[in-house]
């Protein structure tokens, strides 16, 4: 693609790869102090791929964190020189500087959600004819997705992806589907009903061109704050209309 | 004046100010009142406010006093301004979280944490006021160092930075192997540190809850 279209996702406004790596760990159930990183480097990568399909504007951050990865997997391959060493200088795991980083991040990650947990001045408590502190979202992009994260919804569309027919030689010219077309058509949908399913969006007939668009799509409006998208307890995935303000 | 003369005087210096009225600023206005004298009707104020039901209260925030409406109003509050739900975007919570641990920090010091560019981040929440320029690190470049600011404790609903939750507390869920396992004590001191010597840190004036701790301050 060498027109870069206003409605170029850039992923990097959602989520770094350490949320990724963060991300990775818990939903497989790892534990953090002992990654097998193996597993996680190839589930990670499997999500640049799964990026690169969507024709994300992949940040350089997480190709870096993908060559740390191997690397790390790399040097795992090396005799360790005994149990127990670790600490010593020439024996230190190499997964250690990684896992340091997971956890500082993971702490301002929790400091963050205290700090939300607060009462917040212009959220939730107001002064007098105050001229609102936290206005002027629009500037900032506010993540609808609060119960979900970009990744939990590239999973979802991970399992669409895979339920195409294949053989998916398809000739995607940029016009025959319109990330414009597909915002419109959801929120003409939504017009209609109060929650469509995230499935839904996805008829059988679908091309694959025509998925990627509609995935791209999703997460415009998302970034627009023009839909909520939410998981219910059994895993369904449902978009909504923002909530009114009651 | 008496206790109850002056009551109404610092409840109306509360009301008009557009930000916290410090106690030394009260105490200034004021002239010729006695410090514990303000300090107690001070307390009796807040603790009437506290004692009704009322709309409004008085919370002691960055470095002053405040009439704030109470936080179950707030979706009436909403209706008035026809507001929606005002948040901040995660990316802008956690870098502000981090600026405010580790001020003053640099933006590289951040996207190290981040592992990710927070140039955009970062200009927002200058823009908002929630953080700002500090001064510039004593290292190669002179790297431009960030903090908090007066507004972050505002918003924040915090006295000063001394107030921030601490660190240690979260993450006292199952950290502790990884210490043993992984840090060595460096981080640990790095953040207590952290804490005491941010640049915006509001000296605390007078908090109401400590008569004469400070009366020889005439």
């Amino acid at each position: 693609m060498t027109e870069r279209s206003p409605l170029d996702v850039k992923l990097d406004i959602f989520e770094g790869p350490l949320d990724l790596l963060l991300h990775l760990i818990r939903k497989n159930k790892v534990d953090i102090y002992d990654i097998p990183i193996y597993f996680i480097t190839e589930k990670y990568l499997e999500y640049i791929d799964m990026m690169k399909t969507m024709n994300l504007d992949l940040a350089g951050e997480f190709i870096l964190m993908a060559a740390t990865l191997i690397h790390i997997k790399s040097r795992m391959l090396l005799p360790i020189p005994e149990e127990g060493v670790l600490e010593e200088e020439e024996g230190v795991d190499p997964r250690s500087e990684l896992v340091r980083r997971l956890l500082e991040y993971e702490r301002y990650r929790l400091a963050a959600e205290e700090l939300n947990g607060r009462i917040l001045l212009g959220r939730d408590v107001f002064t007098r004819g105050m001229t609102l502190p936290l206005e002027g979202i629009s500037e900032d992009y506010e993540i609808a997705l609060t119960d979900l994260s970009i990744f939990d919804l590239m999973e979802a569309f991970g399992e669409i992806i895979k339920k195409l027919p294949k053989p998916y030689q398809i000739d995607l010219t940029v016009d025959r589907f319109r990330v414009t077309d597909k915002m419109n058509h959801l929120l003409e949908a939504l017009s209609r009903e109060i929650s469509i399913t995230f499935s839904d969006l996805f008829p059988e007939t679908s091309t694959r061109g025509e998925v990627i668009v509609t995935f791209l799509a999703v997460l415009e409006l998302c970034k627009l704050l023009m839909i909520k998208v939410n998981q219910t307890e059994d895993g369904v995935i449902r978009i909504y209309r923002p909530q009114e303000v009651h | 004046m008496d206790k109850n003369a002056l009551k109404p005087v610092i409840e109306a210096l509360i009301f008009a100010a557009d930000h916290p009225v410090s106690f030394e600023r009260i105490l200034g206005v004021l002239e010729g009142e006695s410090r514990d004298d303000i300090k107690g009707a001070l307390k009796e104020l807040i603790e009437d406010y506290r004692g009704a039901q009322r709309g409004v209260y008085i919370e002691e925030v960055s470095g002053g006093y405040q009439m704030r409406t109470q936080s179950e109003y707030s979706s009436w509050i909403k209706r008035l301004f026809k507001i929606g739900m005002q948040k901040i975007s995660k990316a802008s919570l956690e870098t502000l979280a981090m600026i405010a641990y580790k001020q003053p920090i640099t933006r590289a010091e951040l996207e190290g944490i981040r592992g990710v560019d927070s140039s955009g981040v970062l200009a927002t929440l200058l823009e908002r006021r929630l953080a700002k320029i500090v001064g510039r690190k004593d290292e190669p470049g002179r790297p431009i160092v960030y903090g908090t600011t007066k507004e972050f404790l505002e918003v924040f609903s915090l006295k000063d930075l001394s107030h921030l939750p601490t660190l240690k507390d979260i993450e006292s869920l199952e950290e502790k192997e990884i210490e043993e396992r992984y840090l060595t004590g460096e981080n640990e001191g790095a953040n207590t540190e952290d804490n005491s010597r941010g640049r915006d840190n509001i000296k605390k004036e007078g908090g109401g809850d400590d008569p004469g701790g400070e009366g020889q301050g005439q």
